[in-house]
């Protein structure tokens, strides 16, 4: 009698590992759905640009790779990192490796980031680059970025625009003299060179995407 | 971490079909409730398992030892009239594990961060109404030091604020973002609440009856 007592204390607690374990594999898929990780293959798009042109990956025909940079006209550490995305542009836009800009907000949410204040600020800090509205905000969500400015490095190859790395620009958002790891021109130089990029991923404070 | 991340782009998309009078708010909540009592529920599972064995009192022991350790605020000299304390990661993080039987709700905010100020109200009046229940607001500002002055002292004192203010002035975003919590890709509004038993991180905005309901998981 005893001994069944203990058999079915010991069979309830495996169901009770079981459905803890599932619970937890089913967390997991369902992580792989929200944006992309590295190594994913990102998708192309077609947005408008302050010039008014629409804009795509496949338009870059001799790129070997894209920054895609989620980034706003409003947000003070988006405003803070400007100059160093100029930067970026300049040199390596050379090389094959393009800046895209995209600006996720609403317009609605967030008027300073509205269309025409984009316009305003791709002429007034003389952007080298596509400065993209996502308008209907369907592109964001699929790259899985949650704030400005966030990087997506991609590398063209056969199979698509493979994500490289994702993550800040470098280590020091409030003085580019002070920084000690340029994480995107690292990543960048990597790739080119066809090292193993590292790190692939970086966090940094940003302004929410609303 | 990407569950949380699912919810918080959830939210910002439910916001935004919110405004266009597509959905209504509970489409949001309900989404992220369940999310996250099946994240209590995994979590009660592992503290069950601590309980039980002798490590629990080792780890306990370990964060006294933290939290005993003395707060020193970051010299900076162009700024040392700032009214609140300034810390970098290694002088915050004792704040985030003190062990003395309260319960804290850590606040990562800005002045210039639009839904942080939005929420801001209901931390005040959940502090105003727990602070007598063992409940501490900690608002940590992530303004830049050029708006310590002109923005967050202002906004402090018109709004009378009465949590406690401090700033975190440090810039190596990527090195102490983790040790926040491994879930905080590092948007904000973004919220840590924990006791010396639980502990629960949110990158996402509150409402008032949003943040109750949070707290009492934890106060008893």
């Amino acid at each position: 009698m005893k001994k069944t007592k203990i058999l079915g204390w010991s069979a309830l607690l495996l169901i009770f590992v079981a459905a803890f374990a599932m619970g937890f594999t089913a967390a997991t898929e369902h992580n792989l759905e929200d944006g992309y990780e590295v190594g994913d293959v990102a998708a192309d798009f077609s947005l408008k640009n302050v010039d008014g042109t629409m804009v795509s990956l496949s338009d870059f025909d001799s790129a070997k790779g894209f920054l895609v940079i989620f980034t706003c006209n409003t947000c003070p550490y988006a405003q803070a990192y400007e100059d160093r995305i100029i930067a970026l542009d300049a040199n390596y836009k050379q090389q094959g490796v393009p800046i895209i800009a995209i600006n996720p907000n609403d317009p609605s949410a967030k008027p300073g980031d509205s269309f025409a204040k984009m316009k305003e600020r791709a002429i007034n800090k003389g952007f080298s680059f596509p400065y993209l509205i996502d308008e209907g905000q369907n592109i964001y969500p699929q790259y899985g970025a949650t704030r400005t400015p966030q990087v997506f490095l991609l590398e063209k190859t056969a199979k698509g625009n493979v994500v490289k790395y994702i993550g800040a620009i470098d280590d020091n958002y409030q003085d580019a003299s002070q920084v000690d790891e340029k994480f995107v021109e690292n990543a960048v130089d990597a790739m080119l060179a066809g090292n193993e990029i590292n790190p692939k991923t970086t966090k940094a404070i940003g302004c929410g995407i609303k | 971490m990407y569950d949380d991340l699912w919810c918080f782009t959830k939210y910002l998309i439910d916001k935004f079909l919110l405004k266009t009078g597509k959905v209504n708010y509970e489409c949001y909540f309900s989404a992220c409730k369940s999310m996250i009592m099946n994240k209590l529920l995994i979590f009660g599972f592992v503290i069950t398992i601590f309980f039980s064995c002798s490590e629990k009192k080792k780890e306990d022991k370990e964060l006294a030892e933290t939290a005993d350790q003395e707060v020193i605020a970051k010299e900076n000299n162009t700024t040392t009239d700032v009214k609140f304390p300034i810390y970098d990661f290694d002088g915050l993080e004792p704040m985030l594990h003190k062990d003395d039987g309260k319960t804290y709700i850590i606040n990562f905010w800005a002045t210039w961060c639009k839904p942080c100020i939005e929420e801001m109200p209901y931390f005040e009046r959940v502090y105003a109404e727990q602070k007598d229940n063992n409940v501490e607001v900690i608002l940590v500002s992530l303004d830049m030091p050029n708006m310590w002055k002109t923005q967050l002292e202002p906004y402090v004192e018109n709004k009378e604020i009465q949590s406690k203010v401090v700033i975190l002035d440090d810039p190596k975003q990527n090195d102490w973002i983790s040790k926040v919590s491994e879930k905080w890709g590092g948007a904000i509004p973004a919220t840590l609440i924990y006791n010396k038993d639980n502990r629960t991180f949110y990158e996402r905005g509150f409402t008032y009856e949003e943040l109750n309901k949070e707290l009492n998981k934890f106060i008893k």
